[in-house]
């Protein structure tokens, strides 16, 4: 191996935000990033939007995994993605949501900037697969 | 070293305080992308500001919560810090869950305190020097204080946190014999200790026990005291001659320091400590020599680091290790001359430049 080859990974904040304190979706998403590979960020549990953005701003992560169950991504998703743009990291950051999102609400999200919805149901390779094939390419 | 357009104005964006900047700097840093030597070379002119400062201890000691406290301490005396937090990576994914940001919560909100996770990316050999040039770029930033927090499991570790200006060790109360076995490596290095849970049952004895051995290593000048870093530096097995000398931090005796990190207890006497060495540091001199010994270490990491893939190269040209190795395997050769032979052509070169350079005074080692 030489140390000069490139050593890129791609790299993922998967984040709990608002008042929802179910993880195990969450949980279960970063180990299978972890074992496809990649470097996962865990933002823990009751994250405000803004902290999510500082999160994914800092540690200049590729993809945004946003859980939610609590049924308020209509209010937090758009915020979260108010202040990616402010920090000019919209454009080149995938965003992807999972958890209990309505098919009508579907549409809305996608329009403020989600990439994917992953709702229940969906197999991990599906998603894994999905970032492989999408993660922005700087 | 001449840099394109994209990465002069990502240089400009960083110098001007841009987070994004400096996150995508750290990145290009961590990819090793091209281009990124002549971005941390240009970064050189705008370091030396900072105070690096170095926190390592087993897993479980609280140095994700004590960096969390020292960070809103900073911050409340209005300095801005950085902090890098260094996970291990899976050695056979490569993949890494990096959850210390987790524990990071007064940092939250609050865009002077910039934390960056990093894992090791295969080789932990480079993830020192990724270190290093990631704390030059919040350097650069103009980051009056950074953070580095680390496992202390190993060499490696030792090489990462060596970085620091002060490193500061964590151990846990009710350690015991735990301490014993921290003794070998870790502990040379610390320049202040931390018995972090202090309002534990056993910290009491912890504290004692650290004092007793402080005291013996001052005596015996093989650990702690004035000691310093020698265990490492015999290990990492560089100019030992030069390092004893270097290394020697004249009239430092660690100090023993006690806190609650989750409640911030001892964390202001904690950082006056961390100040006294910093003076310490720079009164006795030491800290030029640190410096001067740090960046020996960078360019001989640098050395090695490109003469190897040099090496690659013609492994790759000469069809690839694998049918190498298989000679061997097969009986018909051994590493060593396959080593000597690949080796003979390099040195030839470096001979006829001795040749050719030799009058004008410039080395070439």
């Amino acid at each position: 191996m030489s140390s000069e080859q490139e050593a890129e990974s791609i790299r993922c904040l998967v984040a709990k935000v608002g008042l929802d304190g179910h993880d195990r979706g969450a949980h279960v998403i970063a180990r299978a990033f972890r074992d496809a590979g990649f470097e996962v960020i865990y933002s823990g549990l009751h994250k405000a939007p803004e902290e999510i953005v500082q999160a994914a701003v800092q540690e200049d992560v590729d993809v945004l995994g946003i859980s939610i169950l609590s049924g308020a991504h209509d209010t937090l998703v758009p915020k979260i993605m108010d202040g990616l743009e402010e920090y000019g990291a919209k454009d080149d950051t995938l965003v992807l949501a999972g958890g209990v999102i309505p098919d009508e609400d579907r549409e809305g999200l996608k329009e403020a900037g989600v990439a994917a919805i992953f709702g229940p149901g969906t197999s991990i390779e599906e998603t894994i697969e999905f970032v492989r094939e999408n993660a922005p390419q700087r | 070293m001449t840099m394109d357009a994209d990465d002069e104005s990502l240089l400009e964006a960083l110098l001007a305080g841009e987070h994004r900047a400096l996150a995508r700097v750290i990145s290009k840093i961590e990819n090793r992308s091209p281009g990124y030597r002549e971005l941390v070379s240009e970064l050189y002119a705008h370091t030396g500001d900072a105070d690096v400062i170095g926190i390592t201890g087993s897993p479980g000691a609280g140095k994700s919560t004590l960096v969390d406290k020292l960070a809103e301490e900073y911050r409340d005396r209005g300095e801005t810090v950085g902090i890098i937090a260094i996970d291990p990576s899976s050695p056979f994914s490569g993949g890494a869950v990096l959850g210390d940001r987790i524990r990071m919560a007064s940092a939250v909100g609050d865009m002077d305190v910039f934390v960056r996770s990093m894992s090791a990316r295969g080789t932990l050999g480079g993830l020192s020097t990724a270190t290093a040039d990631a704390v030059k770029a919040m350097d650069a930033f103009g980051k009056d204080k950074i953070i580095i927090e680390t496992v202390g499991a190993g060499q490696n570790e030792i090489d990462i946190v060596r970085t620091a200006d002060t490193v500061a060790v964590l151990v846990p109360p009710g350690s015991g014999d735990d301490i014993q076995t921290l003794k070998a490596g870790i502990l040379e290095i610390a320049d202040v200790f931390v018995v972090n849970k202090a309002d534990r049952d056993g910290a009491d004895r912890t504290v004692q026990e650290l004092r007793e051995m402080v005291h013996l290593g001052e005596e015996s000048g093989l650990a702690g005291g004035s000691g310093g870093h020698h265990g490492a530096d015999v290990m990492s097995g560089s100019d030992a001659a030069v390092e004893a000398t270097a290394d020697e931090d004249e009239g430092w005796t660690p100090p023993i320091v006690e806190t609650v990190a989750t409640k911030g207890t001892g964390v202001e006497t904690f950082i006056d400590e961390l100040t006294n060495h910093r003076t310490h540091l720079v009164d006795s001199g030491t800290h030029a020599e640190k410096v001067r010994q740090r960046h020996a270490e960078e360019i001989r990491t640098l050395l090695r680091e490109d003469v190897h893939s040099l090496l690659e190269d013609e492994l790759a040209d000469s069809g690839g290790i694998d049918g190498l190795a298989e000679a061997v395997r097969l009986g018909e050769t051994d590493p060593y001359s396959i080593a000597s032979d690949m080796l003979a052509p390099v040195e030839t070169c470096i001979e006829n430049l001795e040749t050719e350079t030799r009058g004008d005074g410039s080395s070439q080692e």
